[in-house]
């Protein structure tokens, strides 16, 4: 407590409420105006599913004939594209809750293996220090470059010179059915990582340094560390990667088509949706019902993680 | 419990060409309570950090008890610290906080849950064990960060400028409790601070660094009393230390008009033709007339039973400034002109070249 000699009066420059940039911007942003373009933008995002939405309750003649927007005029209501889409089975593909279940067997363990080998990697990157670390971190991040649709013809050749056969001898050995899930997971996997490096060590990196000091100063080696307190502080980081991966895997064809061997033992629903159509497209009305299909997972999926999106997880460790 | 060594610990940060903390040498004794103390950037909390094993040590060594632990891990040392911003998890209660580091070590639940209420009741957190942190205030997230480091009974409390984010009331009733709480239980402690106070109220013994170098170790009193050098002299004591140089004249050192009589011993050190004096705002006599340095008032400070005068002086065409304690009921008045002469018994000299100290003993300490 040292007390300054001559008191000097300080010339005090309080900046008046909204006269600095960043409140200038938020008052702009919540203006009415922008409340009333943004809504406009927001109605005009969701004019084709809404549009969609409509065509898949219509019959087909009408889907091919006219707009969704004519629905007034011609009227017309039927569940035949859902009964279509869900109930419809040929001697080659079974219905389509075996593809959902297929679906689900590569998109769940296709999220879990990125995340977890990520979020080591990212606490490795972002809090051990180890030769070359900041050049191998960006080596990684500069896969990322590398387009997916480049590796697919190598990674390929791998997967049947080498996975496949040693799957087959430890399938045979063990006397299990083995499928081609592996390929598409490790593929998912190897596809996700750069990106999920590089979000999680940004998120993990920015836990205070003190927090962990104090865990190793409590005793905690690395996966102590790691598993009581980087994991549930990294929720919200982990939980909207998991979102965005799965969603992708979800979503995804390429790669389950190339992967997947082309049977129905691993395809996934949307595998099962394009053939839907027909060999020369011509049932494309069916579409209209798959996608909402389709879509049932990702939403219940994205409600139920949404809320470990929440900000100010870190409240209340350090001052301040 | 045990004892701390420093043996010539040296903490070189790569890209650097000064080390942060040269050669350091230090003993804390078992169960004493040591503050390490400077300014910011003398390289305190690098020492600490180098106890705690957060900090790598470049070169010597640093001992808990007889067990070297220069190249042991953090969480071998059975050492608690206590951060600055107190770094409690935020995803974990009060309790959790408190028994993170027992739940580690695999203690029961049953001991786990008794010995964190008992630290919890020391501390006056009963009520809070089931809180998240962000729930608590200041002076309560300081309390769980003492908490931590309690429950653990570890074999030295580490503190990081522990007090800096309370205010300062709250600061002034923390040190006394902290140091108290030191007392009861025991336990080495090393506690870094930037503030002098902290240190003269709280420690055992102060260590103070500046540059990476360690300049002085001593009772608060020895420090006050006695300071080694210029900085030392300067640091510690609020007010600081008047500080300036004076010509050496016949029987004494030059003092304005007048002449302060110094030891013969303490000349005989120097055959320099001025030395620097150091008088502190206690150990000087204010007259409206007569002989001694003539000072112009600028302001003085109320402090109630006391007040500060604080003016400038011109010794050989240099200003000088001023700090004098005067009574709080009688004092001068800003715009005067006054004459100051020091307490004989009282100045502390220094070679001017070299800022270490001429006065070889304690004057006050006789």
């Amino acid at each position: 407590m040292t007390s300054t000699p001559v008191a000097a009066p300080i010339d005090t420059d309080v900046a008046r409420p909204g006269t600095t940039k960043t409140a200038r911007v938020k008052k702009r942003l919540t203006s009415r105006g922008a409340t009333i373009v943004s809504l406009i933008i927001a109605v005009l995002w969701t004019l084709p599913t809404f549009g969609l939405f409509i065509s898949s309750f219509r019959p087909e003649e009408e889907i091919k004939g006219n707009g969704w927007w004519t629905i007034f005029a011609n009227p017309g209501f039927t569940l035949d594209n859902y009964s279509e889409v869900l109930l419809s089975s040929s001697a080659s593909s079974p219905q389509l809750g075996e593809y959902f279940v297929n679906s689900l067997a590569i998109a769940i363990p296709a999220t879990i293996f990125p995340l977890v080998l990520a979020a080591m990697a990212a606490y490795a990157f972002a809090w051990i220090k180890f030769r070359g670390s900041g050049a191998l971190f960006v080596f990684i991040f500069a896969l990322q470059i590398v387009p997916l649709q480049l590796a697919l013809i190598p990674l390929l050749q791998i997967f049947s010179g080498i996975l496949q056969p040693f799957q087959e001898s430890v399938g045979d050995a063990l006397n299990i059915p083995t499928s081609n899930y592996l390929q598409i997971w490790i593929a998912h996997t190897i596809f996700a990582l750069p990106l999920a490096i590089f979000l999680l060590h940004n998120f993990i990196s920015e836990i205070p340094g003190e927090v962990i000091e104090a865990a190793r100063v409590d005793g905690a080696s690395h996966g102590q560390v790691f598993l009581r307190i980087i994991i549930p502080l990294a929720i919200p980081a982990l939980a909207s990667f998991a979102i965005f991966q799965f969603l992708w895997v979800w979503n995804d064809l390429l790669v389950a088509l190339i992967f997947s061997g082309g049977t129905s033992e691993a395809a996934p629903l949307t595998q099962r949706l394009a053939e839907l159509t027909g060999s020369r497209g011509q049932e494309w009305q069916r579409l209209t019902a798959a996608a909402f299909v389709s879509l049932v997972v990702p939403l219940i999926v994205f409600f139920s993680l949404q809320r470990y999106f929440v900000r100010g997880l870190l409240a209340g460790s350090t001052k301040g | 419990m045990a004892s701390v060594t420093f043996d010539k610990a040296t903490r070189l940060y790569p890209g650097s060409t000064r080390p942060a903390v040269d050669a350091l040498d230090l003993d804390v004794a078992d169960g004493e309570f040591l503050v390490l103390v400077g300014p910011s950037g003398c390289g305190k909390s690098t020492s600490l950090r180098m106890l705690a094993g957060l900090e790598e040590i470049n070169d010597g060594r640093v001992l808990i008890g007889d067990r070297d632990v220069t190249d042991v891990p953090p969480k071998d040392r059975d050492i608690a610290m206590v951060f600055q911003n107190y770094a409690l998890y935020p995803h974990m209660t009060v309790a959790e906080n408190m028994g993170f580091a027992l739940k580690i070590a695999g203690v029961s639940k049953d001991e786990r849950a008794t010995r964190v209420l008992e630290a919890a009741r020391l501390l006056d957190l009963e009520p809070y064990l089931g809180r998240k942190p962000k729930a608590l205030s200041g002076g309560q997230r300081q309390r769980v960060a003492m908490g931590r480091a309690i429950v653990r009974q570890p074999q030295v409390f580490l503190m990081d400028e522990p007090l800096s984010n309370l205010d300062a009331k709250l600061r002034v009733q923390t040190r006394t409790q902290i140091a108290s709480l030191q007392r009861r239980l025991g336990v080495t402690t090393v506690y870094v601070t930037h503030d002098q106070t902290e240190a003269l109220t709280m420690g055992d013994r102060i260590a103070v660094l500046k540059d990476g170098v360690l300049q002085q170790v001593g009772t608060p009193r020895d420090l006050y009393a006695a300071p080694v050098n210029v900085f030392v002299a300067g640091f510690i004591g609020s007010p600081a230390m008047n500080l300036f140089d004076v010509d050496v004249v016949d029987g004494g050192l030059k003092f304005g008009t007048a002449v302060a009589k110094v030891d013969r011993e303490t000349l005989g050190a120097t055959k320099a033709k001025k030395v620097t004096i150091g008088v502190r705002p206690e150990d000087v006599k204010v007259a409206t007339s007569g002989a001694g340095l003539p000072v112009n008032v600028d302001v003085v400070e109320e402090l109630g039973a006391d007040g500060y005068l604080y003016g400038h002086s011109e010794i050989d065409g240099k200003r000088v400034d001023i700090v004098v304690r005067v009574d709080g009921r009688n004092h001068p008045s800003a715009g005067d002109k006054v004459f100051i002469t020091p307490e004989p018994d009282h100045i502390h000299a220094f070679d001017t070249e070299t800022g270490l100290r001429l006065t070889k003993k304690a004057i006050e300490a006789k």
